[in-house]
């Protein structure tokens, strides 16, 4: 008796789309689920040892903190009173209840690339998801970025509404990677460079951007700062395990990769590896000039990585597969901005725990140990030993850092 | 009063080698399993990171890693016409503290017993006859053979990625090993540690004087591994900080390193530390356990109900947790009657001191298990008619590091301190060696455990008590074998040997080793033995004692860690695959 019941409701509140499911309908849910996996819903709207997607995420964006938001089913403070033609125009449009436009922290301007049926799918599957009652006052930017209406112009410059369009000249699987990557997964959101506006730099998708003190690296075929040494094997053990034997996912890769890439399966992961292996410039990007041996912060480098660090990554900085990064030949290491090495060194980080690789090995902190000139000289080295070239750390760049940190909860 | 919690599968009285294993071997089958540990949770990346993990005055001389006597001590006498007083500082033993307990500060030394050993009581009657055991001597069979454990054995070997070169494949001898060693099913999962130029010049000696030198079997690791559990060990990198230390490296094999990250991937597991199991709850009729109490932090007192009670502590917390329980008969010294603290050993343990003449030997290359062994003397190995006592042990270069405060060897007759002391220190560190014996200790009818009458713990129960005393067999086993060692040490052509046997009696001030065994035995009789073969309480069918050191009969001449692994997966198996289906005794 209910399921008439149902879809006779939902007739009336979808007027406008053709769109009528069996919201109760496994298939139906359970795809939702997975979208909400490829989209990595988790990674925001569940926080830390919280109720599944009740919200509390506080996301530290270049223009202030927002908070992601309550998505259970409690009508009060989540989405449960939310209709249809709500969720889409969240996904799709960027504006909320009441047609409030949100902030891209929601990453609608990829999500919009979903389809409608995939959408509410997503929808039916939040229908399911228990709820919670918790308030979250999601905008705490400062004035006038509060003023929600600031994004009106912001859509203008920055967003192209639009669902997903094949590359006929493509494979099937090559358009299935491409529609995971710029729709749910939402990878450019992170590794896509911003203008000052904090707009997608599209000109130069997936080359790598600095948010929340970490670098998130070039993810193009580029071969010296992207992934161009890795093979498509490599880069669909990186996604599935969070490791492989060039590096292991830390900081919010380690989060992305255990609520979301670890958990889509195994044709979606190679058709993302197999849309990233094709993507950017297939050049390689020009090489700097090394940092000579004979160099003050080289000579002093190659005594702290002797003293520190070659335990684990070894003198010829090859490292260990799933335990220790590999630092020779790494496009990260050697990558032009520093962020990430200098917050490693300095705080030490943990790599992700995955089915495939439960491990999750941690780089311990040295910034009790080394002095910002210490830090800046042993990374120098990294950078520019076994091969590696790239530009030296200046200690002042190690200093901010710090101090940054110091900072940050 | 206790607040309750709401009701578990399982409980697990502490988190080190077994409490992991039987905690991820049930939370396999999809049971919710508790664990409540006394100490604080540690972490490799956060306790013992390699940037100060070489810290040998925090670690080996202030025994950080270690329990506080202020949480939970013993008292310790000789003999009965003695009293027993608290142990306020420990230094003959050091039990261990927090998660991953002794499995964290052990050397990794990975031996298994003899075969003989597991029959040892019929094996020695059969071969010396009745007369030849002392009266007053309590050995017995294990209710468990070799070849049953075998296959445990190398389970736990390959959680670890043990070190190693076997001596005897399914009966096949094979060159480079223990020759002496029960036969195994394979290999060594990662082949042998380098060794050092002190180890060599031994193996070569032991060879001359016509013994049979092996590598140690040791759990730190050769190469990096890869366990059955997916966890990824790294390859050791010789840095000497083993005994007393945490390895930053992820070398050593340890709860932390081989169990831990695939065991919190379970969502029905979870962990309770920095909380003491008091009790041990009974139902009415007393044959079955409805849980534990235990205290945490704040002092607040917390009751976990629970379907299974797994006792995984240190071997004396198992004891003491048992008898204030009312679990099983306690042991009575003048009748022989009962069972709980019976049977208490330890191991002998003696040195042989090397100097050498014009040699760098670079003693701080080390590991805590690598090293040159011979396994002549052991156990039954060798004949024993005529020399007036039994059991054995193995010999040779072990020594686990040369570490600046501790290892400071100089020539006999050398002043203890001031410039002649440095001189001498200076001139002897890279020639000197220590070689060492370490060997059974058979139970007595005098050495046992029992809950002592005067000193009560921080909660206000009886402390345990330990009468325990080195008996002439040992005393006599240990002057041959520190004769045997010192015989192969002369042929190192060394400037000075000074042998050490072990002498009466025990003194619970000098670091000897953290062996301490029995008190819960396992056996195939009530009367003997407070648990079955399958590590199952005689009394309560839902406690087990999953293969801790406290459940051997007697301590043979080999380090217990394998065995106590062996035992672990044995009766993980026996519960999940006997118990579960009908719970209930299982003997």
């Amino acid at each position: 008796m209910r399921r008439p019941l149902a879809t006779a409701v939902l007739f009336v509140g979808l007027t406008g789309n053709a769109f009528a499911q069996d919201t109760q309908s496994f298939d139906r849910i359970e795809r939702g689920r997975y979208l909400a996996v490829l989209g990595d819903c988790a990674g925001c709207h569940t926080a830390s040892h919280g109720a599944p997607f009740a919200g509390g995420v506080a996301l530290q964006t270049p223009f202030g903190t927002l908070v992601a938001p309550n998505i259970t089913s409690d009508p009060e403070t989540g989405i449960g009173n939310m209709t249809n033609d709500e969720f889409l125009a969240v996904l799709h449009e960027g504006r909320g209840h009441d047609g409030k436009r949100l902030y891209p922290a929601m990453p609608y301007p990829a999500y919009t690339k979903m389809t409608d049926d995939e959408v509410l799918a997503l929808r039916a599957y939040f229908g399911t998801v228990a709820p919670v009652n918790n308030r979250v006052v999601s905008n705490q930017l400062p004035f006038p970025l509060n003023i929600r209406l600031a994004m009106a112009f912001w859509n203008g410059l920055n967003f192209t509404p639009g669902r997903y369009q094949p590359n006929p000249q493509k494979s099937a699987l090559w358009n299935r990677g491409a529609y995971i990557v710029e729709g749910p997964a939402h990878c450019g959101t992170c590794h896509t460079p911003k203008t000052l506006l904090g707009g997608d730099k599209n000109s130069a998708a997936l080359t790598g951007a600095t948010l929340q003190g970490w670098f998130a690296p070039d993810i193009t075929n580029d071969q010296r700062k992207g992934i161009g040494g890795w093979s498509t094997d490599d880069l669909v053990q990186y996604l599935k395990t969070g490791t492989n034997k060039w590096t292991l996912a830390s900081g919010p890769m380690a989060e992305a990769v255990s609520h979301s890439t670890s958990r889509m399966n195994d044709d979606d992961i190679l058709a993302i590896a197999t849309y990233l292996k094709d993507s950017g410039e297939a050049s390689a990007s020009a090489r700097p000039e090394s940092v000579a041996a004979g160099n003050n912060a080289m000579r002093a480098g190659a005594a702290i990585y002797k003293d520190s660090c070659a335990a684990c990554h070894k003198d010829s900085g090859e490292g260990e597969i799933n335990l220790f990064p590999r630092l020779a030949g790494s496009a990260l290491v050697q990558s032009d901005d520093p962020t990430t090495l200098v917050r490693v060194v300095l705080h030490g980080t943990r790599s992700v725990s995955t089915a495939g690789a439960p491990t999750a090995p941690a780089m311990p902190a040295f910034d009790w140990r080394l002095e910002d000139a210490q830090v800046a000289a042993v990374l120098t080295y990294v950078r520019n030993n076994w091969g590696n070239a790239a530009g030296p750390v200046p200690a002042s760049v190690v200093a901010s850092q710090r101090a940054s940190l110091a900072k940050s909860p | 009063m206790a607040r309750k919690l709401p009701a578990k599968d399982v409980v697990i009285i502490g988190l080190g080698w077994t409490g992991s294993i039987l905690a991820y071997e049930l939370a396999k089958t999809g049971l919710n399993v508790v664990a409540i540990e006394r100490g604080p949770w540690r972490d490799t990346a956060t306790d013992f990171p390699p940037a100060y993990a070489q810290d040998e005055l925090r670690y080996a001389v202030r025994l950080d890693l270690f329990l506080r006597p202020g949480q939970q001590t013993l008292t310790f006498r000789n003999n009965a016409s003695q009293t027993a007083m608290p142990i306020r500082s420990f230094s003959g033993f050091l039990p261990g503290n927090g998660v991953g307990g002794a499995g964290i500060h052990w050397n990794g030394q990975t031996w298994r017993f003899l075969p003989t050993d597991f029959q040892l009581r019929s094996h020695l009657e059969q071969r010396y006859g009745k007369d030849a055991l002392p009266a007053d001597m309590t050995i017995q069979d294990w209710p468990v053979s070799y070849d049953e454990l075998e296959p445990y054995y190398d389970r736990f070997e390959k959680l670890c990625g043990t070190s190693g070169k076997a001596g005897n494949i399914r009966g096949q001898k094979q060159a480079g090993g223990n020759p002496f060693e029960g036969w195994r099913s394979s290999e060594y999962p990662t082949p042998p540690l380098k060794q050092g130029l002190g180890a060599m010049l031994f193996a070569e000696a032991a060879r001359k004087t016509g013994h049979s030198p092996f590598p140690q079997p040791a759990s730190n690791l050769s190469e990096a591994y890869v366990n059955p559990l997916g966890v990824k060990l790294g390859q050791c990198t010789y840095c000497g900080f083993c005994e007393r230390f945490g390895c930053g490296n992820y070398a050593k094999a340890s709860p932390q390193t081989c169990v831990l990250p695939a065991l919190l991937r379970f969502p029905n597991f979870s962990a309770q530390t920095e909380s003491e199991v008091t009790k041990i709850n009974l139902d009415s009729t007393g044959k079955r356990a409805t849980g534990v109490t235990y205290v945490d932090t704040s002092g607040e007192e917390w009751e976990q109900p629970a379907d299974i009670v797994l006792m995984c502590a240190f071997s004396f917390f198992n004891v003491q947790l048992m008898l204030l329980s009312g679990i099983g008969k306690p042991y009575d010294p003048q009748t022989g009657q009962g069972v709980v603290g019976r049977n208490y050993a330890y191991q002998t343990t003696s040195s042989v001191s090397v100097i050498l003449k014009d040699k760098i030997l670079n003693p701080f290359i080390a590991t805590g298990a690598h090293g040159m062994i011979i396994d002549d003397y052991n156990g039954d190995n060798f004949d024993h008619t005529g020399l007036g006592f039994v059991g054995g042990g193995y010999m040779g270069f072990g020594q686990t590091g040369a570490r600046p405060i501790q290892t400071r060897p100089v020539p006999n007759g050398t002043p203890k301190w001031g410039a002649e002391w440095k001189k001498a220190t200076a001139e002897t560190y890279q020639r000197a060696c220590s070689l060492a014996t370490h060997a059974s200790s058979y139970s007595y009818k005098d050495c046992y455990l029992d809950l002592d009458p005067t000193y009560k713990d921080r909660f206000g129960r009886p402390l345990l008590r330990m009468t325990f005393d080195f008996h002439d067999n040992e005393l006599k086993m240990s002057a041959f074998l520190t004769d045997r060692l010192a015989d192969i040490a002369k042929a190192m052509d060394p400037v000075e040997i000074v042998a050490s046997p072990r002498k009466g009696p025990y003194d619970s001030t000098i670091y000897q080793t953290t062996h301490n065994t029995g008190g819960t035995v396992m056996g195939t009789d009530p009367v003997t033995s407070v648990l079955n073969r399958y590590c199952q309480s005689w009394d309560v069918h839902n406690v087990f004692v999953p293969g801790g050191a406290s459940v051997f009969p007697q301590n043979h001449g080999y380090n217990p860690t394998d065995t106590v692994g062996a035992l672990a997966y044995w009766t993980a198996d026996a519960i999940r695959e006997r118990y579960l289906k009908s719970p209930g005794p299982l003997v």
